[in-house]
């Protein structure tokens, strides 16, 4: 049988409706494992001048072990890698849990590496167009939060949550009213709030759905008292529903002394629809990455916001920019938490987050929030037709929705997981970051405004695919992936800290003497 | 991992008879002949058969053993299947089975690495009572579900599922789930709730998703551990603490480095010389049983006239908090207990409920229920409740009277 594809038919034959997708799989080594000693990318010639006189405390007595390889090589090797990979730019990216990805416009790159070569200590008045540019930022955030001033200095957005919750603290210590050691949150509020609430030292009171998947106010009214430090409530819910009574929520936690903090990280369902402060909030936050579409960059550099109201902003992350109508400088808020991060903030990532603001405008952002609802709910639609995924509850959805598999599950033992994974086969993916595991055999997709008809067709059909496969053969879903670069991964390494190596120098260590 | 297991299989073929006849219940031979002239027919051993096409396409080795006739073979038949035979005594003649020809299955196939039943509650806790008196001997076991209620921990959540389980069992890890049923004769009345029998070892199911957004190492937040570390966390000198039935309770007893009862209601407090911090720091001297098992007289006498705490968890798959399990903890009790304390957090001071968010959303929205024996006293404790459900975790959870959830 001939299975060869054909290589000059014309026309060139339609493409079958799902795609015949192949990772690749390079087997590259470690680029430590590529060294080789002598081996440079650049023949850098003696610098014809004096060498510095380096005191000894600083002078290294080896030098750093750093792997030596040609350009080419270099270039190869992280070129491979990137091949083995299924980010924004390569895949339609609506499954990553929580995590919003949406696309940054390669032109803002070429804005962020003009100022890449600003150092942090340079002289305020070198940096003067930077620190406008921060200052333009803050105001138009401020602006879509309604808050009075904003921090830029957060590296991510749980950062940025965490810096909240130390400004709550400090506000609450200046007013003697320390006492206060309780943080509500609600189950699907993204759980980063209870994790810094927690790591702050508070106590997590969390509220849970009720019959309608809404938090429960009546439980609310009767969780806060003189122990309530705030409310840390994500709206949009991590199920995609609003809170339509978020007002009265704000209300009865300042009645009882408490101060109310608002998860706008992925802000894309009411941007220049509604605002935090319009609602009573104290602080909000936004990651610019979910909303503003800046780089994800895995982990960081990424960058948080970090709104805040008149009588919170004392206590902001210092330094901020300040304008006294003529020129920018900084300065450290009176009271402020401190630094959450060195220097002013990841300053390239503000730069993009400034390009797109500016590049779309106050009609702009809002069609952003309308495209982002509307490809939400085509998904759903689309999604909700396959026999075996519900969205509980049956409520109208903003920007993303928390959907179970439970029905596939019960009737095939195949898991969500395993669902996510096989559709990796056909270049997509979702993983499962849907915590906490309330929605049984849960996934989470949330289209922003970056993705076209044609991207969500795509998606659901897979989806659809791959669940009429574990139908007729559940143990064919169960051992995908097929087509991707790493086939089964065990992760029971994770659990075990001996096995854990963050460095080549750890890997060396603990692997390989 | 292939082969090497060895899987009994125990069928109840009259289990789930009464579910769509509308008898809400099996229980009985009156009912099940009432069920059978009501047109109703048998599916627990089609339900059975499901799991072993489930189990040996995931897992072929398999070795089978049951008993002969609908109690078993007839369902591994249906599965295309073969099996070996064991021949446990029969006792009554006829066709009709019994809760005692449950039982004697399950001490005939005591040899195996983890025995499936297929049934309800009712059957769950005939493979109990069998298994309790194996001691030691007994086989982990795993529920297929097939009956009309089926609230107990101890099965799993479809019949496909069980048979994964089942394949995935390494023959070692394993986990308690508790055993509850229904009194049928009040379910009919509309006097609903379970009460909690026992607990049965069931293999460990492996998280129900292991994916993860970064590397979380530890256990699980909501585990029996945590809140248990959080009860003893707040616990005070000079208070008696009674602790009603359940597994999450054992765990707080457990936490204290005391030996108390799954199924009793126990009365422990701090140690003299012992304080919270040296319990929760793992120290064995935390903690005084003051007296296990009471009655609810013995527990009116060592409650009344001193400070006290009533540690409850929430039973079962309806959210029963009071009155199911824990009758010790009666109306007089609680009054002795509470001194006119109502709702709120002058009540959480004195009634501290727990649960895992998992279970609590397992509610889907519904209220947690008091069901004392006095209306009155039901409806004083009515409600929102703090809920503990990990360290320094808690929620805030309505309660209601089970006389108004249940007429309203």
């Amino acid at each position: 049988m001939n299975n060869a594809e054909s290589f000059a038919e014309l026309p060139v034959a339609p493409k079958p409706p799902l795609r015949r997708f192949h990772q690749a799989r390079w087997d590259e080594p470690i680029i430590f494992e590529l060294s080789a000693p002598g081996r440079r990318g650049v023949a850098v010639p003696e610098p014809g001048a004096p060498l510095v006189e380096l005191p000894g405390s600083v002078r290294r007595a080896a030098p750093p072990k750093l792997p030596e390889l040609a350009q080419l090589h270099v270039l190869r090797h992280y070129l491979r890698l990137s091949q083995e990979n299924l980010g924004v730019d390569l895949n339609i990216d609506v499954g990553q849990g929580t995590c919003t990805m949406k696309y940054s416009p390669k032109v803002n790159d070429r804005f962020a590496a003009a100022v890449a070569e600003v150092h942090p200590l340079q002289h305020d008045d070198t940096v003067q167009g930077v620190l406008e540019i921060y200052w333009r930022l803050e105001r138009m955030l401020a602006e879509i939060s309604g808050m009075s001033r904003v921090s830029l200095q957060p590296g991510s957005g749980s950062a940025a949550i965490y810096a909240n919750i130390a400004m709550i603290r400090a506000y609450h210590a200046a007013r003697g009213e320390g006492h206060r050691d309780q943080v509500i949150t609600t189950m699907f509020s993204h759980p980063s709030n209870a994790a810094c609430a927690k790591t702050a030292g508070y106590e997590v009171v969390t509220l849970m759905p009720d019959a309608d998947g809404l938090p429960d106010i009546e439980a609310l009214r009767a969780a806060v008292g003189p122990r309530t430090a705030a409310l840390m409530i994500t709206n949009p819910e991590d199920t995609g529903i609003f809170n339509p009574r978020i007002r009265e929520f704000v209300d009865l936690v300042h009645e009882a002394g408490g101060l109310a903090c608002y998860d706008q990280a992925n802000a894309n369902g009411i941007l220049g629809i509604t605002r935090a402060r319009d609602a009573g909030f104290d602080l909000c936050h936004f990651n610019l990455h979910k909303t503003f579409s800046t780089p994800h960059a895995c982990g960081g550099p990424a960058a948080g916001a970090c709104g805040v109201s008149e009588d919170l902003a004392p206590f902001l992350p210092g330094p901020v920019v300040a304008f006294d109508g003529e020129s920018y400088r900084l300065e450290t808020p009176p009271a402020s938490i401190g630094k959450v991060r060195p220097f002013l903030g990841v300053t390239p990532n503000i730069v993009r987050a400034y390009a797109w603001i500016m590049a779309l405008g106050a009609e702009g952002l809002r069609q952003v929030a309308e495209t982002a609802v509307l490809n939400n709910n085509y998904l759903m639609h689309k999604v909700l037709q396959i026999p075996g995924a519900s969205a509980p509850w049956d409520r109208r959805r903003v920007e993303q929705v928390r959907y179970s598999w439970q029905e596939l599950s019960e009737e095939t033992g195949v898991h969500s997981e395993e669902i996510g994974v096989r559709a990796a086969d056909f270049g997509v993916h979702y993983w499962t970051s849907h915590h906490p595991y309330v929605v049984p055999e849960p996934f989470t997709l949330e289209p922003t405004e970056s993705y076209s008809k044609e991207d969500l067709d795509e998606y659901a059909a897979i989806l659809a695919h791959v669940a009429d496969e574990a139908r007729r053969d559940p143990e064919f879903v169960k051992g995908a992936p097929y087509n991707q670069t790493v086939h089964k991964i065990d992760m029971t390494p994770l659990d075990d800290p001996k096995e854990w190596a963050p460095t080549w120098r750890a890997y060396v260590r603990k692997h390989l003497s | 991992m292939t082969g090497g297991l060895v899987v009994g299989l125990v069928v109840n073929p009259v289990a789930g008879l009464g579910g769509a006849a509308g008898l809400k219940g099996s229980d009985g031979a009156d009912v099940q002949r009432a069920a059978l002239a009501r047109g109703a027919t048998p599916r627990a051993g089609e339900r059975a058969a499901r799991a072993v096409r489930t189990l040996l396409s995931r897992r072929p080795g398999v070795r089978l053993v049951t008993v002969p006739g609908p109690m078993g073979e007839d369902g591994v038949r249906a599965a295309g299947a073969g099996c070996d035979l064991v021949h446990p005594p029969h006792a009554g003649p006829g066709s009709v089975t019994t809760a005692e020809d449950t039982r004697r299955a399950v001490r005939a196939l005591a040899g195996v690495d983890l025995l499936l039943f297929a049934g309800g509650d009712g059957t769950a806790r005939d493979v109990l009572d069998a298994v309790a008196g194996l001691g030691g001997q007994a086989p982990p076991v795993l529920g297929i579900p097939a009956g009309v209620k089926v609230y107990s921990g101890c099965f799993a959540v479809s019949p496909a599922a069980a048979g994964f389980l089942a394949a995935g069992f390494d023959g070692r890890s394993t986990a308690e789930a508790e055993v509850v049923d229904l009194d049928e004769e009040g379910y009919r009345r509309g006097a609903v709730g379970p009460r909690l029998y026992g607990s049965l070892r069931v293999p460990a199911a492996r998280a129900a998703l292991s994916g993860r957004k970064t590397g979380s190492s530890g256990t699980e937040p909501a585990t029996a551990e945590g809140i248990a570390r959080e009860v003893v966390a707040r616990m005070r000198p000079g208070v008696r603490y009674v602790l009603g039935p359940g597994a999450t309770t054992r765990a707080v007893g457990r936490a204290l480095g005391l030996a108390t009862t799954l199924l009793g209601v126990d009365v422990v407090e701090l140690a003299p010389g012992g304080t919270a911090e040296a319990a929760t720091g793992g120290g064995s001297a935390g903690g005084r049983l003051v007296a296990a098992d009471v009655s609810e007289a013995e527990l009116l006498g060592l409650v009344t006239g001193r400070p006290a705490v009533v540690v409850l968890s929430v039973i079962g798959g309806q959210g029963f908090v009071l009155g199911r399990g824990n009758q010790q903890v009666s109306p007089r009790v609680l009054a002795a207990v509470l001194g006119g304390r109502r709702g709120g957090d002058a009540l959480g001071e004195v009634l501290v409920v727990l649960a895992t968010q998992q279970k609590l959303a397992a509610l889907k929205g519904r209220p947690l229920l008091a069901d004392s024996g006095d209306d009155d006293l039901d409806r004083t404790l009515r409600g929102h409740v703090r809920v503990i459900t990990g360290y320094r975790e808690s929620t805030i959870y309505r309660m209601c009277a089970a006389s108004e959830e249940y007429d309203g």
